[in-house]
């Protein structure tokens, strides 16, 4: 019997530029096979090719038989034909995904009635049991949401049931959960799982994430520049990788269960923030402008940093930490709370006092492209915080090499332009800038999540190297919990703008005390399928909630794994009584020790 | 006239970024026509004057609407002028009138657009409110009204007049992709940097919607000469004895079909004029765009 | 379509578009009293009397200038108090230069001015969004380039010269066919009678030039911005989707893709109406119609502030109700406004 797809020496070019080359992929019916690779690899190139997907400038040469007939160079009708049906796809954004001006039910009963004939209602109600079936809760009253109304989670849901609703023999999910944040994408791979076992589909399962593959694959492919370098089962690529490349991306992967020491800190601190919290007003109406409500978006966040020591601040998209930020930098008082910054209270300061402040506190953007300016040299940009602190041109024209030197680019190309760099160099440019003007303060906001493995690792390597070479302080925000792991020496834990646990590093990660903390960290997987397969993973329910409300009590009660635990007296403590953060520890009524890595 | 030399296709970029942009409009063939019919347009309009023995106000009563020959190139009027003289004295009117208001436009949009966008609150709002108040009255009506009143000031006013109904659009899309700019995390770093607002606005946010600006540039000059010309064709523009291609095919219109060459000559000149700096347009807006052809994952 | 739209949330579309009406009626109010104020500036109509013939004497001036309330030697603000008392508290926007009540004349050419519009825009836009969707489709084949070129053209083409060359062709065309099918001036034929069968076609066929000239325009400006959104959406992954769905072409370009990119076409469609009033001051003049663009340019030429005025508030009247047109499609189009706005 013929395997399920067959991909024979698939040739992609774009205008004539190779981007995918000689790859050959078989799979079997029911099977997982992980598309591993970094981006540029060619791996979501050769899973559109599969059906015939890709836009209109790539030409694909070689074969692909799915079930034995091939689809290279077959007519739009019969491709029509088996998009959706026999092979359906689950794409990465899940936003841009949908029609933003159809109703997610009524998208989904397109699907169904696409290749059957059935009436619309049917359709429709077929379109709310697959809603039911990926754990959409009210089924029926969300399926008349348009897409902007659901959250990431619940889109990638309803991706995954669209894709089911044909019932189809190969699912190609295009990095599905990339764009999630790691307890959300704990649930979307489970469901996908789940849908996996209740359709009986293969998939094909393309990802950069090595730990999101272990978790999922029974075979994996690893593509590097448009080829597939070596090819195998989980267990003998993760455990035992022949290829060069395959070596080389493992060891670069950081680690989320490697244990590492940090440095007791010992140097006097540089920023103190006590109960810290910011509101946005919430706006409807173009126009006419009126007030509708408000965003929580910090509401109580303490850190500490002393010299020399790198704090890493975690949590899930919207909890605030990117706002705790920009509230620190903006160098005026806060809202609410303290904050001081080298023993000067934010919000006492002159003019003059503010500048010299700024000079030792810098920031290191998320996104090398977004933060340097495309239009300027990158010796401009370098130059910049110099020029702000008045700074003249010989000191800078002498800072400048030098400072390109440090961070291991090429001192003459100070007159190239950002788009001329890779990601990495980029990223590089973006420190250079930070440093120019000698901070003591180092503010790195998410630095490495727009970088690719291997690049993550040397920038990390660098930023090591510099805090060693210069005593820098790190208040590093980050959702990588891998990340942090390796480069921090204290973390703090928020959720939905408020701390809930803080501690030296390692205590944390091995003894993680606060629930929301434990599930967060078990939901992180791990490049190991052997463990990957047998840790036992908390996955919180539902999405965060509303940052727009108040809570009385603790707010992660409603999500809260403990809550069935306690007994009546016990949650009503949790509904009424904020639990309070003192220092290190954890902000739980209930904290107890767990080991969940 | 030295504005020749300001067209808006010439404004600055980065090195770096125009030998790219450059290379990519050369490789536009109906871009490339449109740019050299420009050149060409200019040509005849400034060196014209000096080829035709005709002054544009000369009456020559012995060849009243004579037909083209050796002696009038393109014919005479009812009243004996020669056409060729008559026309590029107009065509120069135009095209001058044509590019002054673009580049004034465009640079009162983008200095109200950006301080708009940048600022909020009260500036964006009364910005707002006077570009919707202006874009209430239909810029034609208001004009015609107060041209009559600007006679004596002459075409410079004319050009004020055109400039001052020409920008609101413009400044509205800076507005908004100054709203975008603004939360870009380039701009934010300048911002934590301690750069000050308004070399923010210089340094950062006016290069990025450069390419926008200078797009808009070209559809501001056919716009401004089809304004003129429809103005004029009222009797609202350009006066007499000057002309403009409007009020010379104003003149013309009624004898478009019996003496053709009074008419279809400016006509002409003035079609071939906009669909250049459209295509210009076009072809610029397609270069400067990294997105336009699309680029593979 | 097999999506339906049907019963979407009308309940909280008023409030937001109330504050849109209210800001627009202040627009409107700071509108008008400006353009009062312009055009007394601006114009004299003392100097359209002292030019009569016979001669009037400088009392009787005086006399006719005070009876319209634009007597220059009463001072600018005691005017405009009177007009906006006028105007403002009885709708009566005063008597035109000739002494004809200016609502009286307002109304008449209302109708004219709005029959010629609506044709040519209704017909203009359906076409254009058509040809710009096509066009988009088939980016850089010789048929989009040849539209493209054609729609550039068309833009270049001054309004009157267009008409001017339909008329020519039209001249042209009734000569060569020895008949006079094509008709030019005015809204109808002067004496005919019949039924009404004879009258429709009658208007049908004068309509046909003026209508086509301000279509022409229409379709060549909005199949330009039709084509860049629809490139837009061509590129999306939700059309992505759909194919990978197993939708056919035509459904993944229209029901996905044109849908989708006419959301960003309501903003252009506001501000093409401005375009096309100016236009249509043009149409009516060359194709001798009786509309609110003749009376403007007539009523300057008189000095008359009255007239003159009321034209400008016609313009903002029918600029503002388009926008809001606009608005209200714009809500119809994209469910995440009507919500963002709830």
């Amino acid at each position: 019997m013929n395997p399920l797809l067959e991909v024979t020496g698939l040739d992609v070019d774009f205008d004539g530029r190779a981007a995918v080359r000689d790859v050959c992929l078989t799979l079997e019916r029911g099977e997982v096979l992980g598309l591993v690779g970094e981006s540029g690899s060619g791996k979501s190139a050769t899973a559109l090719a599969i059906l015939g997907l890709l836009p209109g400038n790539a030409a694909v040469r070689g074969s692909v038989r799915l079930d034995g007939s091939e689809l290279v160079g077959a007519g739009e009708r019969e491709l029509t034909r088996i998009r959706g049906s026999r092979v359906a796809m689950v794409f990465q954004d899940p936003l841009s995904a949908f029609t933003p001006v159809y109703r997610i039910g009524d998208q989904i009963a397109e699907a169904v009635r696409a290749h059957r004939d059935v009436p619309r209602e049917q359709a429709r109600s077929r379109a709310v049991e697959l809603l039911d079936l990926v754990g959409i809760p009210e089924p029926a009253l969300r399926a008349r949401a348009f897409p902007h109304e659901f959250s990431g989670g619940m889109r990638q849901r309803a991706m995954i049931a669209m894709a089911m609703a044909a019932e189809p023999d190969l699912i190609l999910a295009d990095e599905p959960t990339t764009a999630l944040d790691v307890t959300i994408q704990a649930q979307i791979l489970d469901v996908l799982r789940a849908a996996q076992r209740a359709t009986g589909a293969a998939v094909l399962l393309v990802s950069h994430d090595l730990g999101v593959i272990a978790g999922l694959a029974d075979r994996v492919a690893v593509m590097r520049e448009g080829r597939v370098v070596e090819q195998g089962t989980a267990t003998e690529v993760f455990d035992r990788p022949r290829a060069p490349y395959t070596r080389q991306l493992l060891a670069a992967v950081p680690r989320i269960d490697t244990p590492r020491r940090p440095r007791p800190a010992t140097g006097e601190p540089v920023l103190t923030v006590r109960g810290l919290t910011r509101t946005f007003p919430v706006h409807t109406g173009t126009v006419v402008r009126r007030r509708s409500g408000t965003v929580y978006a910090v509401d109580g966040v303490d850190l500490d940093v002393r010299r020399g020591e790198t704090l890493a601040l975690v949590g899930e998209s919207g909890s605030g930490k990117s706002t705790t930020l920009f509230e620190l930098l903006e160098l005026t008082a806060p809202e609410g709370g303290s904050v001081e910054l080298f023993g000067q209270r934010l919000g006492t300061l002159g003019r003059a006092e503010a500048r010299a402040l700024r000079r030792r506190i810098q920031i290191v953007f998320q996104d090398p492209m977004a933060s340097l300016d495309p239009r300027m040299p990158v010796g401009d940009i370098i130059a910049e915080p110099l020029r702000a602190q008045g700074a003249d041109r010989a000191v800078i024209a002498r800072r400048v090499p030098a400072l390109l030197a440090q961070v291991g680019l090429e001192p003459a190309h100070a007159d190239r332009f950002p788009h001329e760099f890779s990601g990495g160099q980029r990223q590089r440019v973006g420190i250079a800038r930070a440093l120019s003007v000698e901070p003591e303060l180092l503010v790195l906001d998410e630095p490495l999540s727009a970088l690719d493995v291997s690049v993550q690792a040397e920038v990390l390597e660098l930023l090591r190297r510099l805090k060693e070479e210069l005593g820098l302080a790190y208040l590093l925000v980050s959702h990588d919990l891998a990340v942090v792991r390796n480069i921090a020496d204290r973390v703090s834990v928020v959720y939905l703008g408020r701390t809930v646990e803080a501690g030296p590093v390692d205590e944390v990660f091995a003894r993680p005390r606060h629930p929301y903390t434990q599930a967060l960290l078990s939901a992180v997987p791990v490049p190991d399928p052997t463990r990957e397969r047998h840790r036992t993973r908390i996955l919180l329910p539902g999405d965060p909630p509303s940052p727009t409300r108040r809570y009385d009590g603790c707010r992660f009660r409603a999500r809260c794994p403990l809550q069935a635990d306690l007994t009546v007296d016990e949650r009503k403590r949790c509904a009424h009584e904020v639990p309070e953060f003192e220092g290190d520890g954890a902000a739980c009524h209930f904290a107890r020790a767990r080991e969940v890595l | 006239m030295t504005t020749d030399t300001r067209t808006p296709e010439t404004v600055a970029a980065p090195s770096g970024r125009s030998t790219l942009v450059l290379r990519r409009f050369a490789r536009n063939r109906s871009a490339l026509a449109g740019a050299v019919v420009l050149v060409l347009l200019f040509v005849l309009a400034f060196a014209g004057p000096y080829l035709t023995p005709w002054s544009y106000s000369h009456v020559d009563y012995g060849a009243l609407r004579s037909a083209p020959s050796a002696e009038h190139w393109w014919g005479t009027n009812r009243i004996g002028q020669d056409v060729f003289a008559q026309t590029v004295r107009g065509l120069q009117k135009s095209l001058v009138i044509g590019l002054l208001v673009a580049v004034l436009a465009t640079g009162l949009a983008s200095l109200v657009g950006a301080c708009a966008g940048y600022f909020g609150g009260w500036t964006d709002r009364l910005a707002m409110f006077f570009v919707d108040l202006l874009l209430v009255f239909p810029s034609f009506l208001v004009i015609a009204i107060v041209s009559p009143r600007l006679r004596s000031a002459g075409w410079i006013a004319f050009v004020g007049l055109l400039t001052v109904f020409a920008w609101m659009i413009t400044a509205r899309v800076v507005r908004s992709m100054t709203l975008s700019l603004k939360e870009r995390e380039f701009v934010r770093a300048a911002r934590y940097m301690g750069v000050g607002p308004f070399r923010i606005i210089w340094r950062h946010v006016l290069p990025n919607v450069a390419s926008f600006l200078i797009i808009d540039a070209t559809i501001q000059v056919g716009g401004a000469v089809m304004s003129e010309t429809a103005l004029s064709y009222f009797g609202f523009g350009v006066q007499p004895p000057d002309v403009s291609l409007g009020t010379l095919i104003a003149s013309g219109t009624g004898a478009a079909v019996t003496y053709p060459w009074m008419f279809f000559f400016a006509a002409g000149l003035l079609v071939v004029f906009v669909l250049a700096v459209n295509l210009v347009g076009d072809g610029l807006r397609d270069a400067l765009d990294p997105t336009a052809k699309g680029a593979a994952r | 379509m097999m999506l339906q739209q049907e019963d979407w949330t009308i309940s909280c579309v008023p409030f937001y578009l109330v504050k849109r009406l209210g800001y627009h009626a202040v627009l409107l109010l700071a509108a008008v009293c400006l353009s009062y104020l312009l055009a007394s500036l601006a114009l004299d109509p003392r100097a359209y009397y002292e030019g009569r013939q016979p001669p009037l004497s400088p009392s009787a001036v005086d006399h006719h200038l005070t009876a319209l309330g634009v007597n220059d030697h009463q001072p600018l603000r005691d005017r405009f108090l009177h007009w906006a008392d006028r105007a403002f508290l009885h709708g009566d926007l005063g008597e035109t230069i000739d002494g004809t009540p200016v609502d009286a004349e307002f109304g008449r050419r209302i109708g004219v001015s709005l029959r010629l519009l609506l044709a040519g825009t209704v017909l203009g836009t359906v076409a254009g969004v058509l040809l710009g969707a096509w066009t988009a489709v088939r980016q850089y084949r010789p048929s989009d380039r040849a539209v493209t070129l054609a729609s550039f053209a068309l833009l270049s083409t001054p309004v009157f010269l267009l008409a001017v060359l339909l008329k020519t062709g039209a001249i042209w065309f009734n000569q060569a066919t020895g008949t006079d099918l094509i008709q030019f001036t005015g809204e109808r034929s002067p004496g005919a009678d019949g039924g009404l069968w004879t009258a429709l076609k009658d208007r049908s066929v004068h309509l046909l030039l003026p209508t086509l000239s301000v279509a022409l325009f229409s379709v060549a400006s909005y199949s330009r911005y039709q084509r860049s959104t629809m490139l837009d959406v061509l590129g999306s992954d939700y059309l992505r989707t759909a194919r990978a769905k197993g939708l056919g072409r035509r459904a993944v370009l229209l029901r996905h893709g044109l849908r989708t990119a006419l959301i960003p076409m309501s903003t252009y469609f506001s501000y093409g109406f401005l375009a096309l009033f100016t236009g249509a001051t043009f149409t009516e003049t060359i194709f001798g119609w009786h509309g609110m663009g003749e009376w403007f340019v007539n009523s300057i030429g008189k000095n008359d502030v009255n007239s003159v005025v009321a034209v400008n508030v016609f313009a903002a009247v029918t600029v503002l109700l388009s926008g809001f047109l606009a608005d209200l499609l714009h809500a119809a189009l994209d469910p995440r406004i009507r919500r963002a706005a709830s």
